[in-house]
């Protein structure tokens, strides 16, 4: 498929999504309902609107990071909830809870970003003294670096009885979204599309230090706004909808093996694609055992799973 | 011109350059030889500015190597290292159309476009411009390597054994662009290569490196002789002449 192809299926695929999403929950709404139904229409603004908006933003903005940060460690196979950035970013609201409860939502959320953004940091620093000739050591240095953090979280967390909290920041779920509550993962949106600015930045980063330099890049500098662009999405996404794995790491592998890296060119097919799968997994998740719900990570897990595993075996099918 | 005065190097405990000081003349070929070890990747990445300075200096023309920004030295200087591997999927013309970023910083203009389907077009690429690079063979990789370094249109231009991989007729088609872009344009182009019968046949200057040192320097048919193979490669390879060009049978 053609980069237009994708991009217009994925496109309408999208939009039909999002209607599909509008009118499918525990509550039944109709469309003709909103014409007189003023309580439907409520409904509406206050849930199944910002749930659907979370959900794309949500899954456009994790795709984009996960792209990013594979990028600036040159693996395939890593993303920020699994590689330490989330644990990094529930660790910082976790500090926040309990030393700081008293201040504003965005004060949290900036501490959970920096401390998000140390984690990346130090992730970065260990992927450097790791052989190169070993990239899958890569991911499982990530996922014990991660895990580690993770528990250290979940340790403290325990002691001041917060676990409950853990659970809503770890696995993301979009039944909690509301009106007034969710606004700014909109930030996220903006910083995704922002980065979107320096995409070919980013895509020679991926092409290794030595490249950068020649091509006049300033390598630090790139590898510096790519974990604070990753640091923040990550934390907003965590305060917001909570951590959904798995987004990051799948749909730049299929990009990849759709259309290449060239970011430029690529990067908006991704964020597109992130959307479409998670506000997919979101209406399955709804549907599927109603009225009960299943959490949009674990449907991910498995969509996304099967549409890799798919690709995996398929010819690759970027150009000839 | 290249100026490089009083340049030592170490990794750790090995001196790898020790007190070099060189001048590259501008325009034409120079062609870096020595045996393996001896220094020669190390001095073009310091040239540059791949690898930090430690001691001495190198100017690049009018530009000062450890000061100047380095979209200033990437719009002057390009260079192809010796283990290019790329890992993100790109197909060839996207790769040497990444040799124009220092001009259009992420926005391709239509002048970047005609200066990527000229490079393609002059390392015989255009009928390999959308195929992937994991898809190609050693030499047609390292063709489209050079394409984007040359894309970069630079006046001076290093290349790290850019004959790798590459057969006959691509090799000769290779160092025959080079004296175009040498002889017509007036790039300055340094090449490291292992086969002197290349350097001898194209290259207007030679420079020889052993144990960091330059050994010799000069035009290559004075250069190259029976003793220079012995002192510089250790070898008791002979040396023949062929119109005038020092020709060694192997
Ligand atoms: N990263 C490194 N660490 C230690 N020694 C190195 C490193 N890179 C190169 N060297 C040493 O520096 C010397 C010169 O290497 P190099 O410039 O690559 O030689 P050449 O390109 O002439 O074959 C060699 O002795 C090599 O072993
Ligand atoms: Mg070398």
């Amino acid at each position: 498929m053609t980069r237009k192809a994708t991009g217009v299926f994925g496109l309408v695929a999208l939009l039909l999504l999002m209607g599909v999403s509008l009118f499918v929950g525990v509550m039944n709404v109709s469309p003709k309902d909103l014409w007189h139904d003023p309580e439907a229409m409520r409904l509406m603004g206050i849930s199944r609107l910002p749930r659907t908006l979370a959900a794309v933003i949500a899954g456009a903005s994790l795709a984009v990071t996960g792209t990013i940060m594979q990028m600036l460690v040159r693996n395939r196979f890593v993303e920020p909830s699994t590689a330490g950035t989330g644990q990094g970013a529930a660790a910082g609201i976790l500090i926040a809870t309990l030393f700081f409860p008293a201040v504003p939502l965005f004060a949290k959320m900036s501490l959970a970003a920096i401390c998000a953004l140390i984690s990346s940091f130090g992730f970065l620093a260990i992927v450097r003294r790791l052989p190169p000739t070993q990239p899958l050591l890569v991911p499982l240095v990530g996922m014990i670096y991660g895990g580690i953090l993770g528990a250290g979280v979940v340790f403290v967390a325990y002691q001041a009885d917060l676990l409950q909290y853990i659970d809503i920041w770890m696995n993301g779920e979009f039944s909690g979204v509301l009106k007034g509550r969710y606004e700014l993962i909109w930030v996220a949106a903006a910083v995704a599309a922002l980065s979107y600015l320096v995409a070919d930045q980013f895509a020679i980063v991926g092409m290794g230090r030595v490249a950068s330099i020649s091509l006049g890049l300033n390598y630090r500098q790139v590898i510096t706004i790519g974990l604070v662009a990753i640091s923040i999405v990550t934390a907003l996404t965590v305060v917001t909808v909570g951590m959904i794995p798995f987004v990051g790491l799948v749909v730049p592998n299929i990009t990849s093996r759709l259309l290449g890296d060239n970011l430029r060119r690529t990067l908006p097919i991704t964020a597109l694609l992130g959307a479409v799968l998670v506000l997919a997994s979101d209406i399955l998740g709804r549907v599927l055992r109603y009225p009960f719900e299943i959490p949009v990570g674990t449907v991910f897990g498995v969509i996304g799973a099967v549409v890799f595993l798919w690709l995996l075996y398929a010819r690759p099918g970027h150009a000839r | 011109m290249i100026r490089i005065s009083d340049l030592s190097y170490h990794h750790g405990r090995t001196q790898v350059l020790d007190q070099v000081s060189l001048t590259i003349p501008k325009g034409g070929i120079t062609a870096l030889v020595g045996a393996n070890g001896a220094g020669k990747s190390t001095l073009l990445s310091l040239i540059a500015r791949l690898t930090p300075l430690q001691t001495g200096s190198i100017h690049v023309g009018d530009l000062d190597v450890s000061r100047c920004p380095s979209d200033m030295l990437a719009r002057n200087l390009s260079i192809l290292p010796q283990n290019t591997e790329v890992a993100p999927r790109l197909t060839v013309r996207e790769l040497v159309s990444f040799g124009r970023y220092p001009y259009h910083k992420g926005q391709p203009t239509s002048e970047d476009h005609t200066k990527i389907d000229a490079a393609l077009q002059d390392f015989d690429l255009t009928p390999l411009a959308d195929r992937v690079l994991d898809t190609l063979s050693g030499g047609q990789k390292q063709r489209a390597y050079v394409a984007m370094t040359y894309a970069q249109d630079t006046d001076y231009i290093l290349l790290d054994e850019p004959l790798n991989n590459l057969d006959i007729a691509a090799s000769r088609s290779l160092m025959q662009t080079l004296r175009h872009l040498s002889q017509e344009k007036g790039r300055t182009i340094v090449v490291v290569m292992h086969d002197l019968n290349y350097a001898c046949a194209y290259a207007d200057h030679l420079v020889a490196l052993s144990n960091g040192k330059i050994r010799a320097e000069g035009h290559p048919s004075q250069v190259v002789t029976n003793g220079f193979l012995s002192s510089v490669f250790s070898t008791d390879a002979h040396v023949h002449h062929v119109d005038q060009v020092p020709v060694i049978l192997v």
